[in-house]
């Protein structure tokens, strides 16, 4: 029988609605971090926020590391180099002149980061002129061109993975925009040339070279020098490439964190609008809770891996089940059994389209419509074209109608209604802050919704006056310490999150050995300066004082006395109870004679409660509890 | 048990007005049974029909009156006969009387339970008040409905009235309506009543709170503005997704005739070592392992302990900022609200005080949240003010939680001014747009907003409930298709798309999508649209309003494993290209012997028939007949082989046959030898 290869290998299980859809191309990212070691990157300097001003190369480096750590939380599979040139020393495969490739044990050259590499290049500072040395590699008199050497090695690092798998991308910081401006004539030309066809052979071969230009704050970094030509930068790009003059450390920072990422799409969605019109998007997942990785058994003997087998056991006859199809609900007095094909089918509506249902005013999305992360979407012409056309124009129209869509789209984990919401794009100088596009932000169904502030048996606890409401002399008082207590330029990123950041120190610590855990500053802690300035002080005294009147402060200490006293009475009658209780037991002769599992869980208690110790857990874990207090 | 027994009267308007509604009605309250049985079994319900001809209940034998009100069945724990009685509600004839429909239910519940009952009672009244209540012997209505309002509050009852209007209901007196709302607002006003007004079918079934939920506090403490000022609040959830129910694995394993039987399936986890699987690994010689990188660093739960993030429990102020600083995309999960504790003047005055002038502001505020003590992680998010409107209500404030740094992924996009000009709408296709957007209108002013999610009820959840329904009563019910009224939640609104036909018209004249003829077929999967059920099948698809032009927008490509016969059947009929034909028959062939060796115990035999039944008849059609012979003799031999003789048998019994030399003339097969070809090879099989 004839077969079709194409055929043969399709995969027709291939679920579009997968949630972790796989994109076929560019899976793994390969980056080489290309790092100028020349003296300029030394000497001069930009002001770092209020503290003393920072080198280029500083600032270069601790981009870096931050960025390495970024990856390493987020698990990725991504490999990395790290490569200076103009340096005094030379490490390379290649063994070329002022190019040095830093590289920690354990670790191939270009491979993922570990936390070694995370941890020299932290330090690297105070090793760097000894070891690796910094000098000029591109001067008149000697046919050197350390940028080109620096370009070759980069290329070959990226060697390793096939283009089709991997995306490869070198990432140049330098503050040298007239690299070959120290030498003259023929010879610049020359090297200018072979420079310019090293960086189009690599570009040929798939990778793609971005420049992070470093800025003094009096001179400008003049790209059309010479790095327009390396890549390839012309007319209204050249323009947008140096946004501003002037950039700051943190705008660089920002600005490598954005090409840290590369953009990976989610699925591709099929959106119907009406009347058989259709349009293809991307899916994004722009926000997403990042948690701490995923935890592995191990054997603790040997360290080493542990697999998980997990069997179905019959509970009524002990026999193992083998992959049961059906599942069953009790249902009055029976159980209804469901075969999984019905279940799905009972999901099954429309899988993976989105269908336009109509247009609300953006007042209708309340604050409470919400469940999930929100899913950013974006048109694509691939497969259908025209797509991009028609969501930029309901896109405008949406923002300028202030309106947003309401669709229903078919996931198979959970069918649901979504408000497609759009979405300006917003620049600042350091960049893209928001993109062009929707956001889908999944509504919640009726059965979601909870109305407990308004279920009144909770909030009339006996009482039956209504409750009041706020005057507008309190309202007064309250918007003058909200004035006073303004977060200025709030930003939803401005916090990394203390468990994280804690978690993988702790990490960090324990895979290099360490025997301290570096402190983590927690970042989401109030600022309690801020909160003792005299006006802030005095706008709160004034709120206090028109909603709480003037003795809060006691009444809300008495209240405090009086429910303490009350259950500490409580307490404290119980303990007195169970020290004189426990009095009348020999303890020490019953656990010496293996006694005390004749007492009952009310007497073992007597002894704990006399002791102050935890009473939780079952007998014989009260009676290992005691032993080991009296040191048996 | 008891303590979480509710008790629960329907009170039901079936008056001539309401018949329309009586469906989803009879729909919505079934369900709440349904629930009921699976997740609070003890509860009791009783109901009451009013608008009735007939009269039948406790209070008219003693004291005379309430006609027209028909107890149908009296306080009793749900069982399936309620389900039964509520899916098939009787139609009245007479204008119903809601308030002596509320009595009655009152008097039933006074009569059972006392005074002393601990568990929750409940009214639930459905009606559309079109007709005016009768005049009370003494006093004004208002004052009637108070005393009975204050009566209710005594015994603890609580009501919630659902009102029918709109497109529901036939037309009616505007002034009885508005004395009737009134009336009804006198028990929301004074008691623990809820008052909900729904226009739509959609938004009937998810009015009703079919499932009920004792909210549980997240946290109770103080919300602290500074170490100087603090709040006593108590945070609810507000939303928090109603889960698909979780099915428990079916084991078959038990003997039939045991009756004790729990059909449970246990799951058992065993840890085995890698280079060795025979070694099992006991529980206390495993250790956590955590990723950090390529590497995987062991550490002991006590170690962990010692040394992980504990804050201390508390919920922060961090400070105030421009509601637009946070954009509405960032809010990460379900809402919690913010109530200030109940009864305490104060802090109901402090939160409304903040909540109003933040409101006017347009500010909200950041907290960072510990909920409890021993949480092994912060929380940072946005409180948002949420000003009540109605006097009884104290203000509140939503919480939204708000993404860390390491949540975010900036991905860079091109502007869209940035795309060629093609890609760009022009002023018409613009206009277009903006009339289309601007039409499209699911919230028009001064009419009910259509599909608001607090009215929405979930597709998937009534579609279970009811396929369990009626799979207790037939246990081979097929998934039953969705009905007019679910569908609204899933396809646009027929009678909307109709209204702006020239709008619609207007637009997708201005616009094209069309494939990307450059692209390989294989990758175009995507495009096919999936049916959605089989219930709903393909004819029903063509009622579509828009199913026409999508299918001919969608050509199909392949055959596919949902519908292989209905793919190879367009696919042969493509007039566009000749080699359609030889596709189609290649892909049918390579589906059918797929099926015929994927098949457990004969499974896929009637699909996998269905489709050589489709083949066959194409290939008569198109005069290719030597094409399903040979493929019917290669299948043959491969089901020999492969032991899957039992196919042949299957075919034979079905009387499959080849193509004979009168069914198609080029033909080579005699009518004889096409009949016998399977039945003769059954004698070499045995």
């Amino acid at each position: 029988m004839e077969i079709d290869p194409d055929d043969l290998f399709r995969d027709d299980e291939d679920d579009p609605d997968n949630e972790l859809f796989q994109e076929r191309e560019s899976t793994k990212e390969l980056v080489v971090y290309l790092v100028d070691a020349s003296p300029k990157m030394f000497t001069t300097t930009c002001p770092a926020g209020d503290r003393k001003d920072d080198t280029h190369f500083h600032v270069a480096v601790s981009c870096i590391a931050q960025s390495l750590k970024m990856q390493i939380i987020n698990n990725s599979y991504d490999e990395v180099a790290i490569c200076f040139f103009n340096t005094r020393e030379k490490r390379n495969l290649q063994d070329l002149n002022g190019v040095y490739v830093f590289n920690v044990a354990d670790r191939e050259y270009l491979d993922r980061p570990t936390a070694r590499l995370i941890k020299e290049i932290d330090n690297i500072e105070e090793s760097f002129m000894s070891k690796i040395g910094s000098q000029y590699g591109i001067v008149s008199g000697s046919r050197e061109n350390s940028l080109y050497n620096a370009l070759w090695v980069a290329q070959a690092l990226l060697r390793k993975g096939s283009a089709k798998t991997a995306d490869k991308r070198v990432l140049l910081f330098t503050n040298e925009d007239d690299p070959f401006g120290s030498i003259k004539g023929v010879i610049k030309t020359d090297m200018m040339r072979t420079t310019l066809q090293r960086t189009r052979d690599a570009q040929d071969l798939g990778i793609s070279i971005e420049l992070l230009p470093l800025t003094q704050p009096n001179s400008d970094f003049n790209v059309s020098t010479f790095y327009s030509d390396l890549l390839g930068l012309k007319g209204d790009d050249l323009a947008r490439f140096m946004p501003a003059a002037g950039e700051k450390l943190e705008d660089m920072k920002d600005q490598l964190r954005k090409r840290m990422f590369k953009k990976r799409l989610v699925r591709k969605i099929t959106f119907s609008i009406a009347n058989g019109l259709s349009i293809q998007l991307s899916s994004y997942a722009l926000i997403r809770p990042t948690l701490p990785g995923a935890i592995t058994w191990l054997d603790s003997v040997t360290n080493r891996p542990l697999k998980t087998e997990r069997s179905f056991i019959c509970a009524d006859t002990g026999a193992l089940v083998q992959g049961s199809a059906k599942h069953f609900q009790p249902y009055k007095t029976e159980n209804i059994k469901f075969s999984v094909e019905e279940l799905s089918e009972i999901k099954r509506f429309s899988t993976g389209h989105l269908r336009l249902l109509g247009f609300k005013p953006l007042n209708c999305l309340k604050e409470f419509h919400n469940l999930r992360p929100s899913t950013f979407v974006f048109p694509t012409d691939e497969e259908l074209i025209g797509s991009t056309c028609i969501f930029i124009a309901l896109h405008r129209s949406m923002l300028r109608l202030k309106r947003f869509a309401v669709a229903f789209y078919g996931s198979s984990s959970r069918p649901q209604l979504v408000a497609l919401v759009a979405q300006d794009e917003i620049i600042s100088a350091g960049g893209q802050v928001e993109p062009p596009g929707m956001h889908m932000i999944y509504l919640p169904y009726s059965e979601d919704i909870r109305n407990t502030e308004e279920a009144r048996d909770i909030l009339h606890t006996g009482s039956n006056v209504a409750p009041p409401h706020a005057n507008d002399d309190q309202t007064r008082n309250a918007a003058a310490l909200i004035k006073r207590f303004d977060l200025k330029d709030f930003s939803v990123f401005q916090f990394a999150n203390p468990a994280l950041q804690r978690h993988y120190a702790v990490l960090q610590a324990l895979a290099l050995e360490e025997d301290e855990i570096p402190e983590i500053k927690d970042e989401t802690v109030p600022d309690e300066e801020g909160m003792s300035r005299p006006a802030f002080v005095s706008a709160l005294e004034e709120f206090k004082q028109s909603v709480y009147g003037d003795n809060y402060e006691e009444e809300n200490d008495a209240v405090g006395n009086g429910k303490a006293s009350e259950a500490s009475k409580k307490r404290k009658a119980v303990s007195e109870n169970a020290v004189k209780e426990s009095g009348n037991y020999d303890w020490v002769d019953l656990a010496d004679n293996g006694k005390l599992k004749d007492l009952t869980v009310t007497q073992l208690k007597y002894y704990l409660t006399a002791n102050n110790l935890p009473l939780a857990g079952k007998k014989e874990a009260l009676i290992s509890r005691i032993l080991t207090h009296m040191g048996k | 048990m008891a303590r979480n027994k509710d008790a629960m009267v329907l009170l039901i308007d079936v008056s001539p007005s309401m018949h329309k509604a009586l469906p989803e009605i009879e729909k919505v309250c079934s369900m709440l049974a349904e629930k009921k049985l699976i997740y609070s079994k003890y509860d009791e319900v009783a109901v009451v029909l009013f608008g009735t001809e007939e009269t039948e209940n406790e209070l008219t034998k003693e004291v005379g009156g309430y006609e027209h009100v028909v107890v149908l069945q009296n306080i009793k724990v749900v069982d399936g006969q309620l389900v039964e009685t509520l899916q098939q509600l009787p139609r009245g004839t007479r204008d119903g009387d809601f308030l002596d429909a509320i009595i009655v239910g009152m008097d039933m519940l006074i009569k059972k339970y006392g005074e002393t009952y601990k568990g929750k009672k409940c009214l639930c009244l459905l009606t559309n008040a079109q007709f005016p209540i009768k005049y009370p012997l003494e006093g004004t209505k208002e004052d009637q409905v108070s005393t009975i309002a204050e009566h209710m509050n005594t015994h603890g009852m609580r009501m919630e009235s659902i009102v029918v209007r709109g497109s529901l209901t036939g037309e009616a007196n505007k002034s009885v309506m508005d004395e009737n709302d009134n009336l009804l607002g006198i028990f929301s006003k004074k008691t623990c009543a809820k008052l909900v007004h729904v226009e739509s079918p959609t938004s009937l079934l998810g009015a009703l709170r079919t499932r009920k939920i004792s909210p549980v506090t997240i946290f109770r403490g103080d919300l602290e503005l500074s170490p100087k000022m603090k709040i006593k609040v108590w945070v609810y959830k507000k939303t928090s997704e109603e889960k698909f129910p979780t099915l428990k694995k079916y084991s078959d394993k038990a003997p039939p005739t045991d009756k004790f039987a729990t059909h449970e399936v246990k799951v058992d986890f065993e840890y085995k070592s890698v280079e060795d699987p025979s070694k099992v690994v006991p529980p206390d010689q495993r250790i956590k392992g955590y990723r950090y990188g390529p590497q995987v660093i062991p550490i002991s739960s006590a170690e962990w302990d010692a040394v992980k993030f504990k804050p201390e429990k508390g919920v922060k102020l961090l400070g105030f900022s421009d509601a637009k600083n946070i954009m509405r995309h960032y809010y990460m999960k379900d809402v919690n609200v913010f109530i200030p504790e109940p009864g305490n003047t104060r802090a109901i005055l402090a939160v409304s005080a903040l909540a109003r002038a933040m409101q006017d502001m347009n500010k909200v505020a950041i907290l960072r949240c510990v909920w409890r003590q021993g949480q092994g992680n912060v929380v940072v998010g946005v409180l948002t003010p949420n000003v009540s409107d109605n006097d009884n209500i104290p203000d509140s404030f939503y919480f939204n939680v708000l993404p860390f740094a390491e949540d975010v992924r900036e991905f860079q996009f091109p502007s869209f001014n940035n795309f060629p000009a093609s890609w760009q709408p022009n002023e018409q296709q613009q206009e277009a747009a903006d009339d289309f957007v601007r039409m499209f209108d699911l919230a028009p002013p001064g009419k009910e907003e259509a599909l608001p999610p607090g009215l929405t009820p979930n597709p998937v959840l009534e579609r279970f409930y009811r396929h369990l329904e009626l799979k207790s009563r037939q246990p081979d019910a097929a998934v039953p298709p969705l009905d007019e009224t679910l569908r609204m939640i899933t396809e646009p609104d027929k009678e909307l798309l109709s209204q702006n036909r020239s709008v619609l018209d207007v637009f997708r004249s201005r616009f094209e999508a069309k494939e990307n003829p450059k692209l390989k077929k294989s990758s175009r999967r995507f495009l096919r649209d999936k049916p959605s059920g089989s219930n709903e099948g393909h004819a029903d698809i063509s009622d579509e309003p828009n199913s026409s032009e999508y299918t001919s927008a969608v050509k199909v490509e392949k055959v596919g494993d949902a519908t292989p016969v209905q793919d190879f059947e367009a696919m042969i009929n493509r007039r566009d290209s000749p080699q359609w034909v030889g596709k189609a028959i290649k892909d049918m062939k390579n589906k059918i012997h797929d099926l015929v060796e994927d098949s457990y115990e004969g499974d896929n035999y009637p699909k996998a028939l269905e489709c050589l039944i489709a083949l066959r008849k194409g290939c008569i059609l198109e005069q290719e007949p030597k094409q399903f012979n040979d493929f019917l003799r290669t299948l043959y031999i491969f089901c020999q082989e492969k032991a899957l003789s039992s196919f042949c048998e299957f075919l034979a019994s079905k009387e499959l046959t080849l193509i004979s030399k009168t069914e198609a003339i080029d033909s080579e097969v005699t009518d004889d030898e096409a009949r016998n070809f399977l039945v003769k090879s059954e004698p070499k099989l045995e």
